[in-house]
């Protein structure tokens, strides 16, 4: 009976081989190691938030009277409403630590290189969304961090000259974040996980097409690669469990973790907190922002710390295949880079006062500073290496390139 | 009447494959204008944008806070000797001269958002402190040092008599 009905679907859209060519055999590298379970994690959060926050919608109200208490509501009297808002709320950074460390990853492994370009640049768009997302769901509790977060970001387009002022009003639809700010915030926050559900199809697409990079650093062939299942989706099965337990550890045991105690003061426009924090996952970009002394180069850094990154596969010119592997010079500096990274988280979350103001600065040029010098460093680590003599298998890599070059 | 050769010319084809797209964007533009605008003010936000703020219980040397457009707006009731300290004083690095600020020295009124990012200065002796990224104002609310780009705004207000203002209105 189900294979008649199968086959009936069948010959109308083809499901059994859209199945067996995207997922049962879908070939992949034999050699992945844990840190390519990242990609797959950050499909099961977003659908996590996606299925959380529809049930919290069913009882949030987006307006600056009710929307304070529609989240005491929540907390207090919905059956489980305390469960399901921990969750989205845990589900937020949870989801941001994922891609975060998929981002590494593929920095790590130069897993952003040709022909995978376009995969990256649909992941950085990715990224771009779930920051949006985060952003415009943080106004939505309407606590004192909400708001002032929201004033101070909706701000940074009042930098835009000569047109800055009107759209910072445009956005807000008021003259400074309110009523109709709340409630379009809560409509788009609304709107973009499902942009990001379509974009996460391309970005598998893309994926399917040049199919996974691998940690070896060389190409793997063909006839090497293994299916998907059941190889890939009982390790994936097992990331996701090892997850799930150090999620569940946060939801039920330090809920708290990441919510400001700011946040439990109802937003007041009339004062701002003495000492006003974005959430964790800003912070670094927030350190770019505050450690340039000139309010619209601020911006312009800020925006760019994350576009730049879309420079990267044409400024990574090493002829060398891979990322880390058999190349020491650029597995040092991305250490060097993650390492500043965290100095500007760090940066982030101090007032700007005393040595902050220095270390911030120094971190932002060496963050910079690594995009930047690629394209000298990974030539001249390439000739360096050279000389030094190749691996064999990374030498008889670049001789075969060298010979279907010329052919 | 055309002839058949002037009907395939290229040209033509071009020029009627341009037109069509001009049309279309032109159509396009129009029909997100009402989009774009509906997320503008209101006309019910924009009726918000008049405060009229009694002085009187203002003693000398405080500040109030008044709320308007949704934004603090300090009114000062400035000491003698600190108007004059004002007016003598050129201001940072946005200059302004204070007799162009304050309509009267004893009275000064600054829209009360930082023109760095939008937080809420805090008041002390020599003017105000941001608590955001440190910009410092003087009693002229005028920008003395940190990130801000400019004074603070003064909004558009005129006097009733001697004891009230009412802000958002020349
Ligand atoms: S918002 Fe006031 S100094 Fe940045």
């Amino acid at each position: 009976m189900i294979n008649r009905i199968i086959g009936w679907v069948d010959q109308r859209f083809p499901i059994t081989a859209i199945i067996k060519h995207e997922a049962t055999e879908y070939p992949v590298a034999p050699n992945l190691n844990y840190w390519w379970n990242f990609g797959s994690l950050a499909g099961v959060v977003l659908v996590l938030q996606i299925v959380t926050g529809i049930f919290l919608a069913m009882h949030y109200k987006a307006d600056v009277t009710l929307a304070f208490d529609s989240i005491q509501h929540i907390m207090r009297s919905v059956n489980y409403g305390w469960l399901i808002r921990y969750i989205h709320a845990t589900g937020a950074s949870a989801f941001f630590a994922v891609i975060y460390i998929h981002i590494s990853r593929t920095l790590y492994y130069g897993s952003y290189r040709g022909p995978r370009e376009l995969l990256w640049w649909t992941g950085l768009l990715l990224l771009l969304l779930v920051m949006g997302a985060a952003f415009m769901g943080y106004l939505l509790p309407w606590g004192q961090m909400s708001f002032w977060g929201a004033q101070v970001i909706t701000n940074l387009f009042g930098a835009i000259p000569l047109v800055g002022g009107h759209i910072v009003v445009l956005l807000r639809g008021d003259f400074s974040v309110g009523d109709p700010t709340l409630t379009r915030f809560f409509a788009l926050h609304y709107l973009i996980p499902f942009i990001i559900a379509g974009a996460v199809v391309i970005h598998l697409v893309a994926l399917h097409t040049v199919k996974s990079s691998n940690p070896s650093g060389l190409p793997i062939a063909d006839k090497d690669n293994i299916p998907f299942h059941p190889y890939y989706t009982s390790k994936d099965l097992f990331g996701v469990g090892v997850f799930l337990i150090i999620f569940c550890s946060f939801v039920f045991f330090v809920p708290d973790a990441f919510i400001e105690p700011d946040n439990n003061i109802p937003a007041n426009p009339m004062q701002t907190p003495p000492h006003i924090v974005p959430e964790w996952y800003f912070l670094p970009f927030y350190a770019i922002l505050r450690s340039i002394p000139d309010k619209l180069l601020g911006v312009v850094g800020m925006g760019l710390g994350i576009v730049i990154l879309a420079a990267l596969p044409y400024l990574d010119r090493s002829k060398i295949p891979g990322g880390s592997r058999y190349r020491p010079i650029f597995k040092a500096l991305f250490f060097v880079f993650i390492a500043d990274a965290f100095v500007l988280g760090y940066v982030g979350a101090h007032p700007p006062e005393g040595p902050m103001v220095l270390i911030g600065r120094i971190a932002t040029v060496i963050y910079f500073g690594y995009i930047v010098s690629m394209p000298f460093v990974s030539k001249w680590e390439e000739s360096w290496l050279r000389k030094r003599g190749l691996p064999a298998p990374v030498q008889k890599y670049l001789d075969e390139q060298a010979a279907g070059g010329t052919k | 009447m055309s002839d058949s050769k002037s009907l395939d010319s290229p040209d033509r084809r071009n020029f009627l494959e341009m037109a069509t797209g001009a049309v279309g964007a032109a159509g396009v533009a129009a029909a997100a204008w009402p989009f774009v605008q509906s997320m503008n003010p209101s006309s019910d936000v924009l009726a918000k944008g008049i405060t009229e703020a009694d002085l009187a219980p203002i003693p000398l040397g405080e500040s109030h806070t008044v709320a308007w457009q949704g934004k603090p707006v300090f009114i000062v009731h400035r000491k003698p000797e600190v108007a004059a300290a004002m007016q003598a004083s050129p201001g940072g690095k946005d200059p302004e001269p204070d007799q162009k600020r304050a309509k009267k020295p004893e009275w000064l009124v600054v829209v009360g958002v930082c023109t760095h990012l939008g937080c809420v200065p805090s008041r002390t002796e020599e003017g105000w402190l941001c608590p955001c990224h440190g910009s410092v104002y003087d009693n002229s609310g005028r920008i003395i040092q940190g990130p801000a780009p400019a004074n603070l705004e003064v909004p558009l207000y005129h006097f009733v008599g001697n004891d009230k203002i009412v802000i958002g209105e020349a």
